[in-house]
């Protein structure tokens, strides 16, 4: 089976939409972040229940049952998505046609954890989502919600400055010709040592007056792209 | 055209877009009417990056102002200024109405059980025991005994506020849990709302041989008009994503899922709401023990008149607005 994160939308423009879906391990980890948050701010209420009168053991109880089953909701609902768990992994759920989460589908997926959670562990849940294409709970396929990555990868302009535009020696095809330029413009995510190790794989290839494998590819790069 | 030089000719045109995008509420008209055809064209310069396989950076700042700009314009831009009062006086009873099958479904398996068990614990005060254990008996009888001159459940005045947050905490999360595990087939669903119809049938057969009429009934009638059609309500919206799922009929399961629990959400808000005012009830009202039996059990019976009247006959012949 071919397996890809990124999922299309079609808008009405005929333009494909792309998202990448977030895996069970992130999601997982997440949950365990907000769970232990949630357990944090429980034991603390506890503790005060102790010191307070009947008005406070009221509050807390309501407090104790918006926790219980508000907590992910009114996140999702007024903070674009994103319980703090999911916050720190930089995940967040939308609808299925990605536009902004509301209240029903948010307290559809997160009232069905019921069903998730089944028969203990959320096995349910890890299987649905191991067994769908996005990634998808139990939860989510009955509120047609997805989980994504929000920030997808950035394109900094300055990474080709001062790069000087070499023509390549070879007839490159599109595969290779794409290899080149997300090698240029991939400069600051990767070490000097590492970017020269990817470069020297075509060293015998490369015309014997460029010392340096790695600046050759980035300069063919930019060449490619279209500076002259 | 190469991409160093589609992006130089485009750039300040995707800055502009993007500048309107995050201030779309306070731009001006101008501005506004040619976001539309803004809009299309950013969406065709996406698909032109991506057929002509552009690095994958500037796809991706283009995906981000087409789908920001999607939203925009196709996201849900719904009044949401009286839908609160629509669905209270339209929305909901309406969709009671429409799955009414569901709805007596539901009473029928709360009612059944609660009448027979409050026949059976009227004539036999063991058959509680089948229910509850010793502690939980004595503890429900010690809450209405009327020679304790106290109601409700272990309580005074001053703890008004505790109880609310109690009923809260407990009544909705019994009301949640009714309608989550019915994502089990129904079976979960099916299980709580019989449960319950046994716990109400024992309690009220056990307390009225005992004798205890005065103190129970006066207390339960106000909040039960709220309380008990609510639990009823969130376990039929649970029957019904239950029933979804064995009988998808021409859809898919999962497609047949997404349709019931649309509908079934509605019920939960509905229900919800009503749990929030039978725990108001249930604090500050019920359990007062100055009011006159004979006023409580009146207003009581007003309040079941008004939720039956409600569910059968509100937002009749209105459409959705």
């Amino acid at each position: 089976m071919k397996l890809d994160t990124i999922c299309l939308v079609e808008t009405p423009e005929g333009t494909d939409l792309h998202a990448e879906a977030v895996g069970l391990i992130p999601r997982s980890l997440a949950y365990g972040l907000d769970f232990l948050i949630r357990a944090l701010v429980q034991t603390v209420l506890s503790l005060l229940l102790l010191f307070s009168g009947k008005a406070g053991v009221g509050v807390s109880l309501i407090l104790y049952f918006l926790l219980e089953w508000w907590y992910p909701v009114l996140f999702e609902v007024y903070r674009g998505g994103q319980t703090i768990g999911k916050k720190a992994f930089k995940i967040k759920v939308v609808n299925e046609d990605l536009t902004p989460i509301r209240l029903g589908p948010s307290l559809i997926r997160n009232l069905l954890r019921a069903a998730d959670f089944f028969p203990s562990f959320y096995v349910a849940g890890v299987v649905s989502m191991l067994m769908t294409n996005r990634f998808q709970r139990l939860g989510d396929l009955a509120a047609k919600t997805l989980v994504i990555y929000p920030e997808q990868e950035q394109y900094d302009p300055k990474a080709l400055e001062g790069v000087a535009p070499v023509a390549p020696s070879h007839d490159l095809n599109e595969v290779q010709q794409a290899a080149f330029i997300n090698f240029a413009l991939n400069r600051g995510q990767l070490s000097t040592a590492r970017q020269a190790e990817i470069a020297e794989i075509i060293r015998p290839k490369i015309p014997s007056r460029f010392q340096d494998a790695a600046d050759y590819v980035r300069g063919v790069g930019k060449w490619l792209l279209g500076a002259k | 055209m190469k991409q160093a030089e589609f992006e130089s000719t485009y750039s300040a045109f995707w800055d502009e877009f993007e500048q309107v995008l995050a201030s779309i509420n306070d731009s001006n008209s101008a501005q506004l009417s040619r976001f539309p055809r803004d809009y299309r064209t950013v969406c065709q310069h996406l698909a032109i990056a991506k057929s002509r396989r552009y690095a994958a950076g500037l796809t991706n700042k283009l995906n981000r102002l087409v789908q920001q700009g999607y939203q925009v314009i196709y996201g849900d831009n719904i009044k949401t200024q009286g839908a609160f009062l629509n669905f209270l006086f339209f929305g909901f009873p309406a969709t009671l109405r429409a799955n009414a099958v569901y709805i007596w479904s539901a009473t029928a398996l709360f009612l059944v059980p609660a009448i027979l068990m409050l026949i059976a614990c009227l004539m036999n005060d063991q058959v509680i025991y089948s229910l509850m254990d010793a502690g939980q008996v004595r503890g429900m009888e010690g809450m209405y005994d009327p020679s304790l001159g106290k109601l409700g459940r272990e309580r005074q005045s001053d703890s008004d506020l505790m109880m609310f947050g109690f009923y809260i905490y407990n009544n909705i999360g019994i009301s949640f849990r009714c309608f989550a595990t019915g994502i089990l087939f129904g079976l979960g669903s099916i299980y709580f709302i019989g449960y319950n119809g046994l716990v109400l049938g024992g309690v009220s057969g056990h307390l009225t041989g005992l004798g205890y009429n005065e103190t129970f009934y006066p207390f339960v009638i106000g909040h039960g008009a709220f309380e008990l059609t609510a639990i009823v309500f969130s376990g039929a919206a649970g029957m019904k994503i239950g029933y979804a799922l064995l009988a998808p009929g021409a859809n898919t399961r999962i497609r047949s899922l997404q349709l019931a629990a649309s509908d079934a959400i509605k019920i939960i808000y509905g229900s919800t709401i009503m749990l929030l005012i039978a725990a108001f009830i249930e604090a500050f009202w019920s359990s007062s023990s100055t009011l006159p039996i004979a006023v409580k059990l009146g207003v009581g019976a007003v309040l079941w008149v008004f939720v039956i009247y409600y569910c059968f006959f509100f937002g009749r012949g209105r459409r959705a607005t």
